[in-house]
């Protein structure tokens, strides 16, 4: 069998496919005490969830939450000269990267779905997000089915882009679609007048909107498209490794430390350009933390 | 623990109402119109520089220095993210263009510098000879090229022409970083969504491979046609 995960992580190595049902020997934490360093995953224009500040930095809400975790677990397990070293993932390779080991823990802005679970697992849910749109303020768009005949972009790989079609079909609605290859492409796309609307999470569209030249052209709006669990991911089959992030979650929770970190991210001024979003914390979100759970996406969307 | 293959996911709806199979099939149709029409705009154009390197005239003769350089020094999708980011802000005729419109011209004018030095090696290879011949008849320096020089010419340059025929099929995958719906943004979006990445990667992967090899049987069919007797690679 290690030959085959051996052959089978090669195959993956400079391809973005993996083997799914080659998880890693011995559990995550074992692989902490042995190798002395854990491998986050990170993104680099999914603020304030996960960005980059340049120069290999990285930081945000869910960033400084993974930190705080591999604190506690490192403490946990006793091996206090853990080395936490941050890896840049996108909407295309993150999954792969995972389910080969090449990640431990990716601290992004993935959500939680059904579909997602075959192939890796998912923490506590930490964001809620609502998928909605972003335009010009001066074009007076208001709804999606405004758009009709005109372009949209959406980023590939995200589960916005399964949602528009489902939504295009659904409500008849015969919009362009046009696909930028992550999120700030997406934004430059919307920005430079090639798409009338962005369509993605909210807390995304919020994030590059304040750091752009011009925050102030640009509003959210349009119904919400779809409710989605965010929370950080990493291999299936770690029984160990899922219990030990849990438990530091919710003891976040139950602190009020997640609170703090949340009204840091969201509702003060962050980096790098001091911007603040001022999204207070909704009531889907209030009452995960008093009760958390890691349900998928598919669950939402039945409410 | 072996992989459990499962080839139904081209079935299964993508969402919109049309199963993976043909969302895959109508991706293959846009990278072949890409890959189609470029190489027409690569042919033209690069005949047209190729022929003007080798002319006499040195203001002519720059003017092909120039295309080549520019166009061969740049990557590929550095000139995609120009063609599509850059030139329309700067030229606003441009604006309005799909960037379908976009990614042919820039792989069309990318390739037509590959092809250009190709033409300019293939009339380069004959003897000088038959260019002065030809202007000894009294024929024009443009029907020398015409009658005498492009036609052997080109048949000598048919094997790298072939090559870059099957480089334009494989090149048109840049295309899915300006969001033009080919086989790499299907295969990118279709693995994400379905999780099933290997069978999504092999089946576009042959599907390149086809169109490849069908372009390479083509060019051999079109290298036995105009073959020569008595010319490199002609009958004997």
């Amino acid at each position: 069998m290690k030959k085959l995960c051996l052959f089978s992580a090669a195959l993956a190595l400079g391809a973005v496919i993996a083997v799914p049902a080659c998880a890693q020997q011995g559990g995550t934490l074992k692989k902490f005490k042995d190798s002395g360093r854990a491998v986050m995953g990170t993104r680099d224009s999914s603020a304030p969830l996960a960005y980059t500040l340049g120069g290999g930095q990285y930081t945000g809400y869910h960033v400084e939450m993974c930190q705080k975790i591999l604190d506690t677990i490192k403490k946990q397990i006793g091996a206090p000269n853990l080395k936490v070293e941050y890896t840049l993932v996108t909407s295309q390779n993150r999954i792969p990267l995972v389910e080969n080991g090449t990640v431990d823990i990716e601290c992004g802005s993935t959500t939680n779905s059904a579909a997602r679970q075959k192939q890796v697992a998912f923490g506590l849910t930490t964001y809620v997000t609502e998928v909605r749109m972003a335009v010009r303020a001066n074009s007076g768009l208001t709804s999606i089915n405004q758009l009709n005949g005109k372009s949209l972009v959406t980023t590939t790989g995200t589960t916005s882009v399964q949602t528009l079609r489902k939504h295009e079909r659904g409500a008849n609605v015969n919009f362009k679609e046009i696909y930028g290859k992550d999120h700030s492409d997406s934004f430059l796309l919307l920005e430079s007048g090639r798409a009338d609307a962005f369509v993605m999470d909210d807390n995304i569209l919020a994030g590059n909107i304040a750091n752009s030249k011009n925050p102030k052209d640009f509003i959210i709006t349009g119904e919400v498209l779809s409710v989605e669990p965010i929370a950080v991911m990493f291999r299936r089959d770690d029984a160990e490794f899922k219990k030990a992030v849990d438990d530091a979650i919710r003891g976040m929770m139950k602190s009020g430390e997640l609170d703090k970190l949340y009204a840091k991210w969201f509702q003060s001024p962050i980096p790098p350009r001091n911007s603040n979003l001022n999204m207070p914390m909704g009531a889907t979100l209030k009452a995960l933390i008093a009760n958390p759970n890691d349900k998928p996406m598919e669950d939402y969307a039945k409410k | 623990m072996t992989y459990q293959w499962d080839w139904e996911v081209f079935l299964r709806d993508d969402g919109g109402g049309r199963s993976y199979l043909e969302w895959m099939l109508s991706s293959w149709g846009w990278t072949l119109s890409v890959a189609v029409l470029a190489w027409i705009i690569a042919l033209v154009f690069g005949s047209l520089i190729g022929t003007l390197r080798t002319v006499p005239q040195t203001g002519l003769r720059r003017l092909g220095d120039v295309w080549v350089e520019v166009f061969r020094n740049v990557p590929l999708l550095v000139q995609i993210f120009l063609w599509y980011h850059v030139i329309p802000a700067i030229i606003p005729a441009f604006k309005g263009l799909p960037s379908f419109a976009l990614v042919v011209f820039a792989l069309g004018l990318f390739t037509s510098a590959r092809i250009a030095e190709q033409v300019r090696a293939g009339i380069q290879a004959l003897s000088r000879g038959q260019g002065m011949a030809g202007q000894a008849l009294g024929l024009t320096l443009a029907q020398t090229y015409r009658h005498v020089l492009l036609p052997m010419a080109l048949r000598i340059i048919v094997p790298p022409l072939t090559s870059e025929s099957m480089n334009i099929i494989k090149n048109s995958s840049v295309a899915f970083a300006v969001s033009v719906g080919e086989l790499t943004l299907f295969a990118m979006q279709a693995q994400e969504e379905t999780s099933r990445g290997i069978e999504v990667y092999l089946a576009v992967t042959s599907l390149y491979m086809v169109s490849a090899f069908a372009v390479n049987r083509l060019m051999a069919w079109i290298e036995q046609r105009v073959r020569m007797p008595g010319m490199i690679g002609g009958e004997r």
